[in-house]
């Protein structure tokens, strides 16, 4: 039974459309802790013990976020500051995340084709996360493909979330009870194409692929 | 002298004991009333002839009670109401009196009798009614407020009724009473308007109804103020009765419903910041008075008159009370009241009323009606109102769970909770800054403050405020903490802080308590009383400037920013140590009064904390954003050598 730690950090859940309904979900399921950072730390005084004492804890652990100019909302980072630290998460003597598994659920604004290299984001959504990936190096996670919400902002209207939703949860239970080869995730873009591939996921509902020309002229 | 202490106490003990039973067996203090006058009077044979001087004297409570309930309604709600008022008020009453007219006619009454039975059976118990609401909270539902206005309108319909009967007066009654000699010697009542034409009668009676208009809006106010900076709590209890009963009183002189005036007087009142300190005061002689109203209703029942028409007297309280009831689903239907609200309106308001008595009373004076119907309409008009909290309790424990099961099939639960209200307790500069931040926000809330000028000033400001002692339970009640999910204590005088925060926590447990202290000491007491959260009053401010003061020495802002969260981290590690040793050291100095002993032994227990602390605790400002040592390259790049990621 691997025991699953998510890291949440929204800092407008009032507003929120995918990333706070995501996290009601995760919170109804049996064995994974849901931590609220913005909740918990509204005025960033991020508890560092604490942190570090719940990454020892858990075996699994996931950042949940929207994606913030390509990186984490800021509170999120400042968890990363405050919390990895020399000799607790890297160095001779910091061996505390050692073996874990690691990795992001996030939602992104554009299409899944803008995050390409002929596109205006330029880059894949996996080479955009590469900071993490090389924290979870460092400090010897096994790093897996983000798990992403492509087009987020008009997912409600075109019925995708509750798949997306689904689909997360189902996730949780394959790594809880490990069932997952996370080997075999390692080299897709997103974790979804990975799932979908297993056939674990159901491909999520097409959605319209917006006019890029006019995307990149606003850009 | 005797006598009357033995009667006041026959009737306070039958209330004790019989309304505390009724409530507990879910039937509702109204019954409770009813029963234990029924005990005391018919059957123990208790009390006797005085209940009817009595009652008379019981029927000021429902002018209080309309003087409280209009203070509950602004005046822009009672416009709003005004459709309702009318339409459905006035079809109610027209619609009843005309049926029952009707079928008295059937039975073979002269038209004269029919239309003045008609006339007493179409109003309904204000004080059975609003109680009742009120002890099951129904008072702000759809179907509470249709039943108000339809009892507002009876009301204000007893006037011109008054007048109307001498009118329908029997030849041949008049002639027996004439010559039955001298009948029952009935004097003349005060009046300002018996001998005056009738333009002079009108004009009076505008008159005294925009007096009060004018002096409730006027003249309360500096009344109230003069009254309150006397600071002598009875005085201002004196001037709430006064004001009642100077209203009622001027009322009966120009002829018009002291119920009437005292409801008007409370709408005028509702802006006022004194009404809840108002209606503390007078809720609890509206409470007596009522109970006692109930109680010789229960005690004028009289058996032997049952006995004797048994058959009659109940088939005419089924019929009046069926026929009324499908006047008022029909009316409902018509108004569009919906669902357990219809049924609401239709089984609260099928009794007949208080007033019945006063109109079969008058009726019997002007000789429209012969005594013995008289008679037997009375113990039809006391048992229906006997059998109304049966229905209440019908409504209760058949209805409502009906119809919940069908609409909770249909809909899904709202996930948004109702809000409650926060009630702030102070509101001088602390207590606005709260206020400030809740009301921006959207939140409502009520202020009490016990300072009139304090009042006064964040009146100015436009902060809708009450004058008012919040430790005083009564006011807390009417300020609605029952329905509150907060309160807010800010007061000055710290021992009234502590049993604010004590009481509030014994009896209304579901309330969070927020609490500003003076000093450490306070903030621990108010944490025994049971306060869920504590702040001290210049504690923030405080460690603001020693922010201020460190950056004029020099240091970076971002660093003293961790100084002062540091500071106040190693604050809360020692708090449950602190408030401990504050318990312990309470206990042996309290009976000594030796208080400055307690400071000094806690500043003693503060300072080996805090030097604890610098020898070996890991506080916050050493702890975060540490740079690695210097050669961790080095070590990082030989440990990767070594056991590669």
């Amino acid at each position: 039974m691997n025991k699953i730690l998510i890291l949440y950090a929204h800092p407008s859940p009032h507003r929120s459309e995918v990333n706070q309904p995501l996290f009601n979900a995760c919170q109804a399921v049996e064995g994974v802790t849901c931590v609220g950072l913005y909740g918990e730390y509204p005025t960033f005084n991020i508890d560092i013990c604490r942190e570090q004492r719940r990454l020892v804890d858990h075996d699994v652990v996931i950042f949940m976020y929207p994606l913030y100019w390509y990186s984490t909302p800021s509170l999120l980072k400042e968890w990363q500051d405050l919390v990895l630290e020399y000799d607790f998460a890297y160095g001779p003597e910091g061996k505390a995340l050692q073996n874990k598994l690691f990795f992001c659920a996030i939602t992104a604004g554009g299409v899944e084709d803008s995050y390409s290299p002929g596109s205006y984001n330029r880059f894949t959504i996996r080479e955009l996360l590469r900071p993490l990936e090389q924290v979870a190096n460092l400090t010897r996670m096994h790093y897996l493909p983000p798990y992403t919400l492509f087009g987020a902002r008009t997912a409600v209207e075109e019925q995708r979330l509750d798949v997306h939703i689904e689909s997360f949860v189902r996730l949780l239970t394959l790594i809880k009870e490990q069932n997952i080869v996370y080997q075999d995730a390692t080299d897709y873009v997103t974790l979804n194409q990975y799932l979908c591939e297993q056939g674990s996921i159901s491909a999520e509902t097409p959605y319209l692929s917006h006019d890029l020309s006019t995307r990149e002229g606003r850009l | 002298m005797t006598g009357y202490f033995l009667q006041a106490f026959i009737y306070l003990c039958a209330a004790v004991i019989a309304v505390p039973l009724a409530k507990r067996m879910g039937l509702g203090s109204v019954l409770g009333y009813l029963i234990a006058g029924v005990i005391i009077g018919p059957i123990i044979g208790l009390v006797g002839q005085e209940t009817a001087a009595i009652q008379h004297f019981a029927e000021f409570g429902v002018v209080m009670m309309l003087f409280l309930v209009g203070m509950e309604l602004e005046p822009r709600m009672l416009w709003e109401m005004k459709a309702r008022l009318l339409g459905l008020g006035g079809a109610q009453v027209a619609i009843t009196t005309g049926l029952i007219t009707f079928i008295a006619m059937q039975l073979g009454q002269v038209w004269s009798v029919g239309l003045a039975v008609g006339l007493i059976f179409a109003l309904s118990s204000t004080a059975i009614v609003l109680q009742t609401f009120q002890e099951k909270k129904l008072a702000k539902t759809e179907g509470g407020r249709s039943a108000f206005s339809v009892l507002l309108f009876q009301d204000i319909a007893v006037i011109p009724m008054l007048a109307l009967i001498p009118l329908l007066a029997l030849p041949e009654l008049i002639d027996l009473s004439a010559s039955g000699s001298t009948a029952s010697g009935h004097h003349e009542e005060l009046s300002l308007v018996a001998n005056l034409p009738g333009w002079a009668h009108a004009a009076v009676v505008v008159a005294a109804v925009v007096g009060v208009i004018a002096g409730g809006h006027y003249l309360a106010h500096p009344l109230f103020r003069y009254v309150v900076e006397s600071g002598l709590r009875e005085v201002f209890t004196a001037t709430a009765l006064m004001l009642v009963i100077g209203i009622a009183a001027l009322m009966s002189l120009v002829g018009l419903s002291p119920a009437l005036g005292a409801f008007l007087a409370g709408v005028v009142l509702a802006n006022s910041e004194f009404r809840h300190e108002l209606e503390s005061n007078i809720e609890p002689f509206k409470g007596l008075l009522l109970g006692l109203f109930f109680i010789t209703v229960g005690a004028g029942i009289r058996f032997d008159l049952l006995a004797q028409y048994a058959g009659v007297i109940l088939a005419l309280t089924l019929a009046v009370m069926l026929i009324k009831a499908v006047v008022l689903y029909i009316l409902a239907l018509i108004f569009r009241v919906k669902g357990s609200n219809r049924w609401l309106l239709t089984l609260s308001l099928a009794q007949a009323g208080e007033f019945g008595f006063v109109l079969l009373g008058y009726s019997q004076q002007h000789h429209v009606l012969p005594t013995e119907l008289a008679q037997i309409l009375s113990m039809v008009v006391a048992i229906s109102m006997f059998l109304t909290p049966g229905l209440f309790i019908f409504f209760d424990k058949v209805i409502v769970p009906k119809l919940s099961q069908k609409t909770n099939k249909q809909q899904v639960p709202d996930e948004i909770d109702e809000q409650g209200s926060a009630i702030i307790a102070g509101i001088g500069r602390f207590g606005q800054i709260v206020n400030r931040m809740l009301t921006a926000n959207g939140f409502k809330t009520v202020v009490l403050d016990h300072d009139m000028s304090q009042v006064d000033n964040v009146r100015r400001v436009n902060i809708k405020s009450f004058f008012g002692d919040s430790t005083q339970p009564d006011l807390l009640h009417t300020a609605g903490i029952e329905h509150s999910s907060l309160i807010v204590v800010a007061i000055d005088d710290k021992q009234r802080a502590t049993d604010l925060v004590h009481y509030v926590k014994h009896t209304y447990p579901h309330v969070h308590i927020l609490a500003r202290a003076f000093d450490r000491g306070h903030g621990y007491e108010l944490k025994r009383a049971g306060a869920d959260w504590i702040v001290s009053e210049t504690y923030h401010s405080a460690m603001e400037m020693g922010g201020e003061a460190l950056k004029a020495m020099g240091l970076h802002p971002f660093r003293v920013e961790q100084m002062k969260t540091a500071m106040l981290e190693r604050e809360q590690v020692h708090e449950a140590e602190l408030y401990d040793v504050w318990q312990k050291i309470d206990e042996d100095v309290k009976f000594s009064y030796q208080y400055t002993q307690l400071f000094i032994k806690l500043e003693e227990a503060m300072s080996d904390a805090m030097k604890k602390d610098r020898a070996d605790y890991h506080t916050r400002s050493q702890h975060g954003w540490v740079p690695p040592p210097k050669n961790y390259i080095d070590e990082i790049e030989q440990d990767l050598k070594n056991d590669p990621c």
